[in-house]
């Protein structure tokens, strides 16, 4: 069974790889939507698009910890006002030698925690009054472990470049639409006949199923860097057991994050909209791997 | 066939000059990680002369254990190299530990809540000390590492890195702490 290094090399692989494909994909469907729509090149439509999405992720990026915090209602703590739980994510500031966070409670009875921020040194992290209650030490220092793995691995700004991504290709297929009603497909005499018209085919299915492709390509990177902060917590506190303990204590509580909603869903430790959203969703559209696999992972390092 | 002669060049200094710099940065950390080991150190020692007091509001007789935490603590402060502070902090330890032996016959010291809060201060005190030492033997590792991976193990030899110590406990640190009374 892998051990905790092993599993931290490979999910920063899979985001590699993951990203690598996205980038390209992405660059394809500009190019198509270029050359086919348009007579104007792919490369102009891609950076428009890009551009555009750049634009409104960048405000998101740099004003993401206020507005989660204010749509959940947390309010910061000071050393005095919670000592228990500063001293615990100070200490694990020090063992990960990443600075240390603000620290936000929402006064919930579920159980639950984040983490954002746009790097390191504006770090954010949150926990319910429920799971500061219900958790033992050690469990409740697997959860802020967990939490500070995404500050220190920079989620947020992945995940934003993830979404700036997604919202391009978005852009890039509805410009397609745009394009195929009102102008109708230019340069149909000069393609290769049959094998041109197959390849248009293509890519036209391609295209319109873009935006979903996208979006499950974002999911499976939230699923790879939820992983990733699981195999980082476990080497900073050296002992998997107590993250793989709260996640069982967790997924055994019932009760539902009156603040939380689908859009900032992905933050949470465990999803908090997943029995909210009715009948069963495939996995791949959770924005978090199934409990059961993540204590797993956790209990064979 | 100059430029090709001239791209290598590039780009091999360009990863010569990256892995250097990886190093070294490395060895800034790792100077400062140590650095955190020594704050939390005296974060503990300034927490004694407190423990001190209350204690001996209660069992002002039991001069030699006061005395021995006294020294103990003066010894951490004034340590000079990295060894002399691991072995004052031993020192330090076993004192403590008599002090709170003491301690264990005062019921009503006990139930103060002075006491008890530095008692629980004294307690997240000695976590920090343990997760800064873990902290400095990551970053070590780190550093280890890269001077003996290849290709970096080149650079770290050219340039003369060499693999540096990880903290390790004191073999009598290990051992269980004797009390006696």
């Amino acid at each position: 069974m892998p051990n905790i290094y092993q599993n931290i090399s490979s999910n920063k692989r899979d985001t590699v790889v993951i990203m690598v494909l996205f980038i390209a994909v992405v660059s394809f469907i500009g190019w198509f939507v270029g050359n086919y729509f348009y007579d104007g090149s792919g490369v102009t439509f891609l950076s428009l698009a890009l551009i555009f999405s750049g634009i409104s992720g960048l405000a998101s990026y740099y004003t993401s910890d206020k507005i989660v915090l204010a749509i959940s209602s947390a309010r910061e703590v000071s050393h005095d006002e919670a000592p228990d739980l500063y001293n615990l994510v100070e200490n694990m500031s020090i063992a990960s030698g990443i600075p240390m966070p603000k620290v936000y409670i929402i006064d919930d009875s579920s159980m639950n925690a984040f983490a954002t921020g746009r790097d390191p040194n504006h770090g954010v992290i949150c926990f319910t009054s429920g799971i500061i209650q219900r958790l033992e030490k050690r469990e409740l220092e697997g959860v802020v472990a967990h939490e500070m793995s995404h500050i220190g691995d920079y989620d947020t700004r992945l995940m934003c470049i993830v979404s700036v991504l997604v919202g391009s290709v978005s852009l890039l297929s509805n410009w397609m639409t745009r394009g195929f009603f009102f102008r109708g497909r230019r340069r149909s005499s000069s393609d290769g006949g049959e094998l041109g018209g197959i390849l248009f085919v293509i890519g036209l299915v391609l295209l319109i199923l873009s935006p979903i492709i996208a979006t499950l390509i974002k999911l499976a990177i939230s699923r790879n860097r939820e992983y990733l902060a699981d195999s980082s917590a476990a080497l900073i506190t050296r002992y998997p057991n107590g993250l793989a303990n709260a996640l069982r204590k967790i997924s055994q509580d019932t009760e539902i994050l009156e603040a939380a909603n689908s859009a900032t869903a992905h933050l949470y430790i465990t999803d908090p909209v997943r029995d909210r959203v009715g009948s069963s969703i495939s996995n791949l559209f959770n924005t978090h791997p199934t409990i059961e696999e993540r204590i797993k992972r956790l209990e064979a390092m | 066939m100059v430029y090709v002669v001239l791209a290598i060049a590039i780009v091999l200094a360009v990863f010569v000059i990256g892995v250097y710099n990886g190093l070294v940065s490395l060895n800034v950390k790792i100077k400062e990680a140590w650095s955190q080991i020594d704050v939390q150190l005296k974060r503990r020692a300034d927490l004694i002369p407190n423990l001190v007091e209350t204690v001996k509001g209660y069992a002002a007789h039991e001069k030699e254990v006061f005395e021995n935490v006294t020294a103990a603590r003066a010894a951490l402060m004034s340590a000079k190299t990295p060894k002399e502070a691991g072995e004052a902090d031993k020192a330090l330890g076993g004192a403590l530990g008599r002090l709170f032996a003491v301690a264990e016959a005062y019921p009503e010291l006990k139930a103060q809540e002075g006491f008890i809060n530095l008692q629980k201060e004294l307690s997240d005190t000695e976590d920090k000390v343990a997760y800064s030492r873990q902290f400095y033997n990551s970053v070590v590792r780190q550093f280890n590492e890269k001077v003996v991976v290849f290709p970096s193990n080149l650079i770290a030899g050219m340039f003369g890195f060499k693999q540096q110590e990880f903290f390790q406990a004191e073999e009598t640190e290990k051992e269980p702490v004797k009390v006696k009374f």
